[in-house]
C-alpha cells in the first residue's frame, strides 16, 4: 500500500474552474483517483469534468464526505483555501500554488499542525501512487508501480528521476514533491519516516537541494532509524554564493545550507548520493 | 526585492525608529553642500545591496570638507561587492558607546519568525554566532499570536541592557515588528543599533528585505522595481513571473523548476570540467505562457556572454507546445545564429516535437537525456559543433 492515501481517500479540488485546476482534476481522474468535487465560489450547482462544483469546502464536504483536497487556487487566496479546508474537516490538504507570500505561510502552516491536519507543499506537484492514485500534478505516464520512494523537494527534479527509474524497469510506491518554498507542511524527514514503516518501499530516492536545514535534519533520521537504502542527490553545488543582504540569514541559517554539508551529512548517514539525477536508477540497483 | 540602505531606513523611520539624520547624494559637491548642513562630520556610506561595506572601503568618516570632497570623489563611481557606486548617504556622524544587534527574520527550520538581538553588532555578526553562540539571542514569535511584551523585556534583561534604556528598545523593537510585517518582509535588520554617548538609541545602518511573493500588495514597494534590482534583467525578468539571476558563464539556460535549474547549473560546470558555465540561473516556474517563454529567451539571448542556450523543460504543470511556441516566436523575432540545444519532456512533449520540426528553424538541437543534452551544450559552447 502507498503512504498518505487509501481506499478510503475521497478528495476535493479547489479551484476546479481555473485553467491548471480543471486540466489536471480531468487527468487525475482519468488516472482513476477518487475525485469527488470541486469548489468554486459563485459556481456552486453547475459542473466541471463530471463533478459537482460546490461554493464552500464545507458544502462539498456534507454533500461528498471528502477528506481530502488538492488545491489549484490562485497565491492571493490559496491561504485563504486552506484555512477553508482545514474548517471544514479535511485532513489532507496538497497546495500545489506558487507564490504564495511567506507571512501568510507561517500563519497557515501554524494552524495546520495545530488542528492536526496533514498539508503537503504549497509549490509543490503532490502525490503521486503510481497505477492507484494521482493528487496533484506529477506526469502519471511516466510513473509505474514498484518498490522506491521517491521524496523531492523540487517538483522538475522528481520527475527526471521518476522518468529514468521507469526507463529501466524500476517503479515507484509513491513519489511525493513536499515543495521548494522555505515554509512547507510537511519535512523530508516525515517522509522519510512514512516510507521506513511502509512495506511496499524497499529504497528511496532523496532529492534535496541547497538551502534550510531539511537534508541535514533527514541525514539524522537516516543515521539512526533508516534501515532502508537511500540514494540521494543535492541540487545546487555550483550556485553562486549570491550577494546575501544582511546577517541574520547567515545567522539562521549557521553552515549547514550548502550543497556540500547536505551531501557529506547525507553520506556521513550512509545514504548514497548519485552525481546527477540520471545515475540515482543505477545507484539505487547496486 | 531588497531595498538600498536609505530607503530601509526611511521606512524604518516611519515606523518610529531614530535613524541619523541624512542626505542622498549623487555628486562629491552635492556631498560637500550636505556635509555642510549636518555639521560637518559626517559618514559617507555607498549605496550597494550588498553587505559588508565597510570591509571595502565603502564606509567614510570625514570630518572637514576637503576630506568629504576626497572621500564623496573615491567612492562615487567605484566598485563594491559587484555594483557601481552611483549614490551616497550621508549621515551625521554618531558618537558610538555600544553597538547593539537587532533583526527579524523568517526561520525555515522552526517555520516561523525569529527576532534576533545582541551586544555584539558589527559586520562580524555571524562569526560570533557561530562562536559563541550565547551572545546571540532568539526569540521565536508565534506567527497567530505576533510579537508579545514580555520577549521584549526577556531580552532587554538577557542582553544586560541599562534599565533606563529599555522602554526605548521596546519602543524600537515594536517599531522593527510592525515594519516587518506590514511590509511582508523577509528581513529587517538594524546593524548597528547604536547606544549614543549621550545614552540614547539609534539606528546607524538599516537592511529591509522585502518577499517577492507579497508584491502585488506592497504596490509602494513595487514601484522600486526598476532601480533595486542588480542587473536590469533581473527587473524585466521579475516583471515577466520570471527568477533570473545573471551569472558569468557562457551557457544561457532556461529550465522549469528552481531544483533542475540549480543541478542543469551543477552538470554543465561538471561534464565541463569547469571549461564553461551556466551564463545565468532562470527559472520559468509553474504553467509559464508562451510570452513569458519567449520574454525569457529575450533576456537569455540579449546577453552578450551567451554563447549556447540550452532548454530543458519537463512539462507537469507546464506545457511544453506552449514553451516550443514561445521559443519559435522568440527566435523569428530576434533571427540569432546561436545554437539552441532543446529538450522537452512531460505534458505535450510530442507535439511540442512537432512544432518544433514543422518550424524549421536553424540551429536547433534537440536533446534527449539530460545528460546527453548537457553534452551538447557543451560541445556547441566550445565550438566543437557545427550547426
Amino acid at each position: 500500500m502507498s503512504i498518505l492515501i487509501d481506499d478510503e481517500t475521497r478528495i476535493l479540488v479547489q479551484g476546479i474552474t481555473g485553467r491548471e485546476g480543471r486540466l489536471h482534476a480531468e487527468q487525475m481522474i482519468h488516472y482513476g483517483t477518487q475525485i469527488v468535487g470541486g469548489v468554486a465560489p459563485g459556481k456552486g450547482g453547475e459542473w466541471a469534468v463530471g463533478k459537482p462544483i460546490f461554493d464552500t469546502v464545507s458544502a462539498a464536504v456534507k454533500a461528498t464526505g471528502a477528506n481530502t483536497s488538492v488545491i489549484f487556487v490562485p497565491p492571493r487566496h490559496a491561504t485563504d483555501a486552506i484555512y477553508e479546508a482545514v474548517e471544514a474537516g479535511i485532513q489532507l490538504l496538497i497546495c500545489i500554488t506558487e507564490g504564495i507570500p511567506i507571512q501568510d505561510m507561517m500563519q497557515v502552516n501554524d494552524y495546520v499542525h495545530r488542528q492536526n491536519c496533514r498539508l503537503i507543499g504549497p509549490n509543490c506537484p503532490g502525490l503521486l501512487i503510481p497505477d492507484y492514485a494521482k493528487i496533484g500534478i506529477i506526469p502519471g505516464n511516466i510513473a509505474m508501480p514498484g518498490n522506491v520512494g521517491v521524496v523531492s523537494r523540487s517538483g522538475t527534479l522528481s520527475y527526471e528521476v521518476i522518468n529514468a527509474l521507469t526507463q529501466i524497469g524500476i517503479g515507484q510506491s509513491t513519489c511525493i514533491g513536499i515543495g521548494g518554498d522555505p515554509i512547507i507542511g510537511t519535512r523530508m524527514v516525515e517522509v522519510l519516516e512514512m516510507f521506513e514503516a511502509d512495506p511496499q518501499t524497499e529504497a528511496v530516492a532523496l532529492l534535496g537541494e541547497i538551502g534550510g536545514r531539511s537534508e541535514i535534519t533527514a541525514a539524522d533520521y537516516i543515521r539512526s532509524h533508516m534501515t532502508k537504502r537511500i540514494v540521494a542527490f543535492v541540487a545546487g553545488n555550483s550556485a553562486p554564493e549570491g550577494r546575501r543582504m544582511g546577517h541574520a540569514g547567515a545567522i539562521v541559517a549557521g553552515k549547514d545550507g550548502t550543497a556540500q554539508a547536505k551531501i557529506a551529512a547525507l553520506s556521513a548517514a550512509g545514504a548514497v548520493i548519485a552525481e546527477h539525477p540520471e545515475q540515482i536508477p543505477e545507484l539505487i540497483i547496486q | 526585492m531588497k531595498l538600498y540602505e536609505f530607503q530601509s531606513k526611511a521606512y524604518f523611520a516611519d515606523f518610529g525608529i531614530p535613524i541619523p539624520a541624512s542626505h542622498l547624494v549623487e555628486t562629491p559637491e552635492q556631498t560637500v553642500e550636505a556635509a555642510k548642513t549636518l555639521g560637518g562630520r559626517v559618514v559617507l556610506k555607498a549605496q550597494v545591496l550588498a553587505s559588508n561595506r565597510d570591509r571595502v572601503g565603502g564606509i567614510r568618516y570625514a570630518d572637514n570638507p576637503d576630506d568629504v570632497y576626497k572621500h564623496a570623489q573615491i567612492l562615487l563611481g567605484s566598485e563594491i561587492h559587484g555594483f557601481t557606486v552611483q549614490k551616497l548617504l550621508v549621515d551625521e556622524a554618531i558618537d558610538i558607546q555600544e553597538r547593539l544587534y537587532l533583526a527579524i527574520t523568517n526561520d525555515r527550520v522552526s517555520g516561523r519568525p525569529v527576532l534576533i538581538a545582541s551586544t555584539q553588532g558589527g559586520t562580524y555578526i555571524e562569526d560570533i554566532a557561530l562562536q559563541d553562540p550565547e551572545t546571540v539571542l532568539w526569540e521565536h514569535i508565534d506567527p497567530l499570536i505576533g510579537l508579545r511584551d514580555y520577549q521584549i523585556r526577556r531580552l532587554c534583561s538577557n542582553l544586560n541592557l541599562p534599565r533606563d534604556l529599555w522602554k526605548d528598545f521596546h519602543r524600537i523593537t515594536w517599531g522593527l515588528y510592525r515594519c516587518y510585517t506590514n511590509c511582508d518582509a523577509t528581513l529587517v535588520e538594524i546593524n548597528p543599533l547604536v547606544i549614543t554617548t549621550e545614552h540614547t538609541f539609534i539606528a546607524v545602518d538599516g537592511k529591509l528585505v522585502v518577499d517577492d511573493n507579497a508584491l502585488f500588495r506592497q504596490p509602494e514597494i513595487a514601484t522600486l522595481l526598476q532601480t533595486n534590482v542588480g542587473h536590469r534583467s533581473e527587473a524585466t525578468a521579475l516583471e515577466a513571473g520570471l527568477t533570473y539571476i545573471k551569472l558569468a558563464g557562457q551557457i544561457g539556460c532556461m529550465v522549469n523548476g528552481a531544483g533542475m535549474a540549480m543541478t542543469v547549473m551543477d552538470m554543465i560546470r561538471r561534464y565541463s570540467n569547469n571549461q564553461v558555465g551556466p551564463a545565468n540561473f532562470l527559472d520559468i516556474r509553474g504553467g509559464a505562457t508562451s510570452e513569458r517563454i519567449a520574454t525569457a529567451l529575450d533576456i537569455i539571448l540579449s546577453d552578450a556572454d551567451v554563447q549556447t542556450v540550452l532548454i530543458s523543460i519537463f512539462g507537469g504543470i507546464t506545457h511544453c507546445d506552449v514553451v516550443a511556441r514561445g521559443i519559435i516566436a522568440a527566435v523569428e523575432n530576434i533571427n540569432t545564429t546561436i545554437p539552441l540545444v532543446i529538450r522537452l519532456k512531460g505534458t505535450n512533449a510530442e507535439l511540442a516535437r512537432s512544432l518544433l520540426q514543422d518550424s524549421q528553424l536553424p540551429h536547433l538541437i534537440i536533446g534527449d537525456s539530460l545528460m546527453n543534452t548537457v553534452h551538447k551544450a557543451i560541445m556547441a559552447a566550445e565550438g566543437h559543433m557545427h550547426v
